[in-house]
């Protein structure tokens, strides 16, 4: 069957394989000559697309919960939504979500994904105590700190490479309400939003939207959305998942995501915020995943898909570095509409991990031949900023800038070579990249 | 607080029948799960206790084993409000045509056995007067096809019981439901070929037998389009139908 990312872009002819049975998974990759795990395919580009996948979602299974100290473990292919419905009700809530919960738990540690919170708390992956790996042979190892090390920072944000993760076990927060205090302020310009980021960053959760459709010096202007479980004493754990509100039936038209259509929308979505600081409380729902209510937004990109690009690069000159960005943007007379813009805090173990001390920033472009161009552009500021590509974002950057983002492939290659001598396990992603 | 009612799944590892129990452990049954395969049996207890906080138990039965169904009905601790049958075997239609040991196995677990079972089940719930047996057929048996007509006529014989079960026990308040999926994506069915639209996940099925399970329906095709599929089917004349390749 065809296969594709979220971003609808490449598109792939894929034997899919599901199994929850672990013996079954066994005779499989050892017939194999080569596979790669996926899950809900939330990430945007090639990483989980090759000719064969193992499809985790029969890998469904709460494992063990425990309430006291707000241990869970689960299976593979348990979404976050799932976790959500489960926890959230008894008190113990994710420590790090992506804006969407429809990952998978091998997915959010393959990506090792971060969230709003990144600043304070790190990546999912460092919540993770343990995990059951399969390797090529097919046999099955333990991974933690203290197991197997080196495998399991390999691992963790090491988009599927080393093997099929089956099982983990991690942390969760303690939660007294399901309430969230949100603080939204109308930032002018890029100057300002990064001192904004400074001054209001004892916040756990800080993101902001970006309007790309702005130039000179309106450039950077923004929505700073900021955000804390609510301190009230009242207890409310209620939560109403809220999933699928609006099914896009279709692929939009290419012309909605022409860049006079998405200036427009831009406008439209600062200009929605009339005061300069809004406060006011929200559910989880609503807050973390905004964009889950529209089922299928990534449909507006039109049948040509789009890409998402999202680069993280150091604090260090970054206010000239994010205008250079800008204005290679608008001299290519491209708009992004979901352009998030936040604060990483220290980068972790893992050798592939994306986080690390910065700014990063996510931008939307339906693909074009001029989107493409564009990219090339904006990778020579990224990769002289010593800045670096999110891989679960990306459908198209070039062996060699990936490798300069990231110091620590050598070391995650050796891991690989030892666990996975025959590279069974790749991606278009990981043979486009040399991984 | 009134106790909550009780699920027999008998096959509870396979596909739909694990939906099938997440439809009544939403609704507030108590489950007993019963299979071959200990480790799955006890992951799909485990997981049920913390995702819908379900009191559930899980049982070894094999089904092959004759002599073991009247103790392991005496061994429950309770007699279930609900018994869902979802045993089955698919085999394969070119194996079950050269040997017979094949076409016996086929014949034996969608049958054979499944009677006997059900009917020391029928029999408790006709003495008590109460109760409900769901059992998952399948619109093979409704018409004999070369692509897999041993397992049809195994399905066609487990559908007549079905019925005959239903008829004679109408009278003791004892609802007897026959399920008949179509092509449905599960792990018995995951080496076929799907056919495009009429392939069903596991969910659909469990959500049509809870329904049917409220409504007390006798009879449920899942999905719904089946139901007209087969009346086609079933009323092509036996000339015609017989060159066809369906």
């Amino acid at each position: 069957m065809k296969i594709h990312g979220w971003g609808n872009f490449p598109f792939v002819d894929s034997e899919v394989k599901y199994s929850s049975d672990y013996s079954k998974i066994q005779d499989y990759i050892l017939k194999q000559n080569q596979v790669i795990p996926s899950g809900l395919f939330r990430s945007y580009g090639d990483s989980a697309l090759a000719e064969h996948t193992f499809s985790s979602l029969r890998l469904k299974r709460f494992l063990k919960f425990d309430l006291e100290n707000g241990v869970l473990a689960t299976e593979a292919g348990v979404s976050f939504a799932e976790i959500n419905e489960v926890t959230i009700p008894q008190g113990w809530f994710l420590p790090v979500t992506p804006g969407t919960k429809f990952v998978t738990v091998g997915g959010a540690i393959a990506s090792d994904v971060h969230g709003k919170n990144h600043h304070k708390s790190g990546t999912f992956g460092e919540f993770v105590n343990r995990f059951k790996l399969m390797l090529s042979d097919g046999s099955i190892l333990n991974c933690s700190k203290l197991e197997n090390p080196e495998l399991y920072h390999a691992t963790i944000g090491g988009m599927g490479l080393t093997g099929i993760i089956l099982e983990a076990e991690f942390n969760l927060q303690k939660i007294r309400t399901s309430v969230i205090e949100q603080k939204t302020l109308k930032i002018r310009n890029l100057d300002e939003l990064l001192a904004k980021f400074e001054e209001f960053s004892d916040f756990t959760y800080s993101v902001s939207w970006f309007d790309t459709s702005a130039h000179g010096k309106n450039a950077g202007r923004a929505l700073l959305y900021l955000g804390e479980h609510s301190k009230s004493n009242e207890f409310n754990l209620d939560y109403k998942s809220k999933g699928k509100l609006i099914d896009l039936p279709f692929n939009f038209p290419n012309f909605s995501t022409n860049s006079a259509f998405l200036n427009l929308a831009n406008k439209a979505y600062f200009a929605k915020e009339f005061k300069r600081e809004k406060n006011f409380t929200t559910n989880f729902d609503t807050f973390y995943y905004p964009l889950d209510a529209i089922h299928n937004w990534n449909r507006v990109y039109g049948k040509r898909g789009f890409a998402q690009y999202q680069f993280v690069i150091p604090f260090e000159n970054a206010a000239e570095n994010l205008k250079k960005v800008l204005s290679v943007i608008e001299k290519y007379g491209q708009t992004s509409f979901v352009t998030v813009l936040k604060v990483f805090g220290e980068s972790n173990e893992n050798y592939l991990s994306f986080p690390k001390k910065g700014y990063t920033l996510a931008m939307d472009f339906p693909i074009s031949r001029k989107s493409l161009e564009m990219f090339d552009m904006l990778d020579k500021i990224i990769a002289s900023a010593d800045g670096r590509l999110y891989l679960t974002k990306d459908s198209r950057m070039s062996a060699e800038f990936f490798q300069a983002g990231y110091p620590n492939l050598y070391k995650f290659r050796e891991i690989k070579s030892k666990y996975d001598p025959n590279n069974k396990f790749n991606s278009l992603q990981s043979i486009r990249l040399g991984i | 607080m009134e106790k909550n009612k009780t699920c027999l799944i008998l096959g509870a590892t396979s596909g739909i029948a694990e939906a099938i129990a997440i439809e009544f452990a939403k609704n507030n049954f108590d489950l007993i799960l019963t299979g071959r395969n200990s480790d799955e049996l006890n992951k799909i207890e485990q997981d049920f206790k913390i995702r819908y906080n379900a009191n559930c138990s899980a049982h070894h039965l094999e089904i092959t084993d004759l002599e073991s169904h009247r103790t392991f009905l005496e061994n429950l601790q309770i007699l279930p409000d609900v018994i869902v049958f979802a045993i089955g075997y698919l085999g394969e239609q070119k194996s079950s045509e050269a040997h017979y040991d094949e076409a016996r196995k086929v014949i034996d677990i969608n049958f054979t056995y499944p009677m006997n079972l059900l009917n020391h089940f029928a029999n408790e719930f006709e003495k008590r007067k109460s109760g409900t047996i769901i059992g998952i057929s399948s619109v093979a048996g409704d018409r004999g096809r070369k692509a897999n007509y041993i397992y049809g006529s195994a399905k066609a014989a487990l559908s007549a019981y079905l019925s005959g079960l239903r008829n004679r026990l109408s009278g003791s308040h004892v609802e007897v439901i026959t399920i008949k999926p179509g092509f449905v994506r599960t792990k018995m069915t995951e080496h076929l070929e799907t056919p495009g639209r009429f392939t069903t996940e596991p969910q659909e099925v469990a959500k049509d037998t809870w329904k049917g399970f409220a409504k007390k329906k006798d009879v449920i095709y899942s999905k719904k389009i089946y139901r007209y599929l087969l009346f086609v089917i079933k009323h092509i004349p036996e000339k015609i139908f017989k060159k066809l390749s369906i």
